[in-house]
């Protein structure tokens, strides 16, 4: 208990010293509300996470609807929210695009995916693949593509939080990369599945409240008539009327359909999405988990197209928010935040800068966990282990595992300062679909997948994907500067989930060594828990 | 009627609703993508002397129409599929 408060007491001095108006005055009150009800939260669930029940999976105790808010405030990034608003203010229709992406992976989720995960698995999606697959072959492949996921997606978020901390609050871009990263490890290594689930819990409700008062007061102003306020964002946007329709960001059909791939596959391939179906009791919460997750995601990006729409209206010729050359001060992405003030002065701008900074904790906490239960579980127990390992060292290995990853995530968050890592969400994206959602997918559905085809040809989606993203113009023209990429698309899923799912399915039907009666019996036992459950 | 029958039937039953369900979403979907690859122009037909584009209704649609079938999909598990289940395994 001491220990949560003195860092309390750390952090505070820190706020104050930034304090220089009374918005950032009062966003670091509610922030640091914010900070101290969820390190009590994870004092009391300190006090049940020696149990691996509780410490990956809550016990299996968070309700249908608790744990529908908990998923979309694992899903519903900073990014998303200020990245998408920023995109809708940058170029209009563009931003729906992606926000629709985002968003059609759920029902994809609930239909094929969650109910069977909660059936079969306990704590990772490789206890699942491992069913009917060879254990530590299918664990390691599973581990890697869990981590290089979430490394990727930690960067991302790391980086986005140092800068956009900095810029509201006005703490040093590393000081404000530590507090991210030792908050979530305090959150992850001594509160487990307990404090993640309840950091996001308060995490969505905050963000959905802040964004529906920020979409309110936009809307209010045009009585609540779309037409007028896009008329009004055509007359003031130097696009006309091409922000009502798509153009700037994609225009080949190649890249469209790639990046719905992506998008749609990625989200059903994330492994701290995938984990938090574990939590619930049963199949029936784990679908109205997703019903809610749904539910409450595409009303937060309806919100974001709203709010976009409604920067470009206010801000578009409102010299307080725009630099110099005219475009916004700190980039498009601080769209919502520079609205959240025009709209609704000091202290809604203060609120706002708190909900985004309380929502980067929940996302880095949940990817944090996965990662440390892919290690602890999956790589420590069943590949170096081979299965004979208590109950405790399992538990020890995870929990150093998080405060591992947290330090790793802070060095790498303060190394990438000020380099463009956007792509690397994509990136994250692409590999959890050519990866991750193949080898559980077919899992799941496909009676004759073997342990060789899924773990050469899930190995083979994996080094794809990296290489076609390396090659690709965002990292070989924009990181490298090299003149003309290798591979002229910036979006590959299209091209290594079909790679994936083919040399899987090719490898399999190749694989002698298994004999197929054995395998078809496994896998009718294993379709057989997918539906009735244990 | 004999488990065993009961038990293919309710896989059968199970496998067709997800199927269903998802080809109907990732058709929507699907071809709201196809048309922005190939005739973006069409989405940004104007409705009846407003603002409003059919690309931005057809967007907001889908989102809508994920929502009302992820609510479809759980209330039939939830009711009529369950049963069954419970039925399967006493």
């Amino acid at each position: 208990m001491i220990f949560f408060f003195s860092i309390i007491t750390t952090l505070l001095p820190s706020f104050v010293l930034a304090n220089n108006n009374e918005s950032s005055y009062f966003a670091a009150i509610i922030f640091i509300l914010f900070v101290v009800v969820t390190l009590l939260i994870t004092y009391f669930a300190s006090k049940k996470t020696d149990v691996k029940e509780n410490y990956y999976a809550a016990g299996g105790k968070i309700s249908g609807f608790q744990n529908g808010l908990a998923i979309a405030g694992d899903y519903m990034s900073a990014a998303s929210f200020l990245g998408i608003s920023g995109l809708v203010f940058y170029s209009g229709f563009d931003g729906l695009i992606y926000s629709i992406g985002f968003l059609v992976g759920w029902p994809i989720i609930l239909f094929l995916i969650s109910e069977r995960l909660k059936n079969l698995g306990k704590f990772t999606f490789a206890d699942i693949t491992s069913i009917r697959l060879e254990q530590s072959k299918i664990r390691m492949l599973s581990a890697t593509g869990t981590l290089v996921t979430i490394t990727l997606y930690l960067i991302a978020q790391m980086v986005g939080a140092g800068s956009l901390i900095q810029i509201l609050f006005g703490l040093p871009y590393e000081v404000a990369v530590c507090i991210v990263g030792i908050l979530m490890i305090i959150y992850v290594s001594f509160g487990g599945m307990i404090a993640t689930t309840w950091v996001q819990i308060i995490k969505a409700f905050l963000l959905i409240f802040g964004a529906s008062i920020l979409a309110f007061l936009v809307f209010k102003e045009f009585s609540f008539n779309l037409s007028s306020l896009l008329e009004e964002a055509v007359k003031v946007h130097e696009s006309k009327m091409e922000i009502l329709f798509p153009g700037k960001l994609i225009n080949d059909p190649i890249s469209a359909i790639s990046l719905g791939i992506a998008l749609i596959l990625g989200t059903a391939g994330l492994p701290h999405i995938l984990m938090r179906f574990f939590t619930v009791p049963d199949a029936k919460s784990a679908r109205i988990s997703a019903l809610y997750a749904t539910t409450f995601i595409g009303y937060f990006y309806i919100l974001t197209f709203v709010i976009g729409f409604g920067a470009i209206v206010f801000l578009s010729n409102n010299s307080i928010y725009l630099n110099e050359s005219g475009k916004l001060i700190g980039s498009n992405n601080m769209a919502a935040i520079h609205l959240s003030h025009s709209i609704g002065g000091d202290v809604f701008l203060g609120f706002i800068s708190a909900v985004a900074f309380a929502t980067i904790l929940a996302v880095v906490s949940g990817l944090t966990l996965a990662g440390a239960s892919a290690i602890g579980r999956d790589l420590f127990v069943y590949v170096i282990k081979k299965g004979n390992a208590d109950e405790k060292t399992e538990l020890k290995v995870s929990k150093v595992s998080s405060v591992v990853i947290g330090i790793i995530a802070i060095v790498l968050g303060i190394f990438f300062e000020g380099q463009n890592v956007a792509f690397m969400v994509g990136l994250a994206f692409a590999v959890a679909a050519s990866t991750n959602f193949p080898i559980l997918f077919l899992t799941i559905i496909w009676k004759n997948l073997t342990t060789k085809g899924a773990y050469y040809g899930g190995m083979i989606g994996l080094l794809t994907t990296i290489s076609l993203v390396i090659l690709g113009p965002t990292i070989w023209i924009e990181v490298f500067g090299f003149k003309e990429a290798i591979f002229p698309y910036k979006y590959p899923a299209i091209f290594t989930v079909s790679i994936s799912f083919l040399a899987i399915f090719v490898i399999s039907k190749m694989d002698k060594t298994i004999k197929k009666n054995e395998n078809h019996k496994k896998f009718e036992k294993l379709t057989r828990k997918a539906y009735l459950g244990g | 009627m004999s488990k065993k029958i009961l038990y293919d039937r309710f896989i059968f039953l199970n496998k067709l609703i997800a199927f269903t369900f998802s080809l109907l979403i990732l058709f929507f979907y699907f071809s709201f993508i196809f048309i922005i690859g190939f005739k973006p122009e069409i989405l940004g037909i104007l409705l009846n002397n407003s603002y409003i584009t059919i690309g931005i209704v057809w967007g907001l649609s889908i989102i809508f129409f994920s929502i009302i079938l992820t609510l479809a999909y759980t209330l039939i598990s939830n009711n009529f599929l369950d049963k069954i289940k419970e039925k399967l395994k006493e």
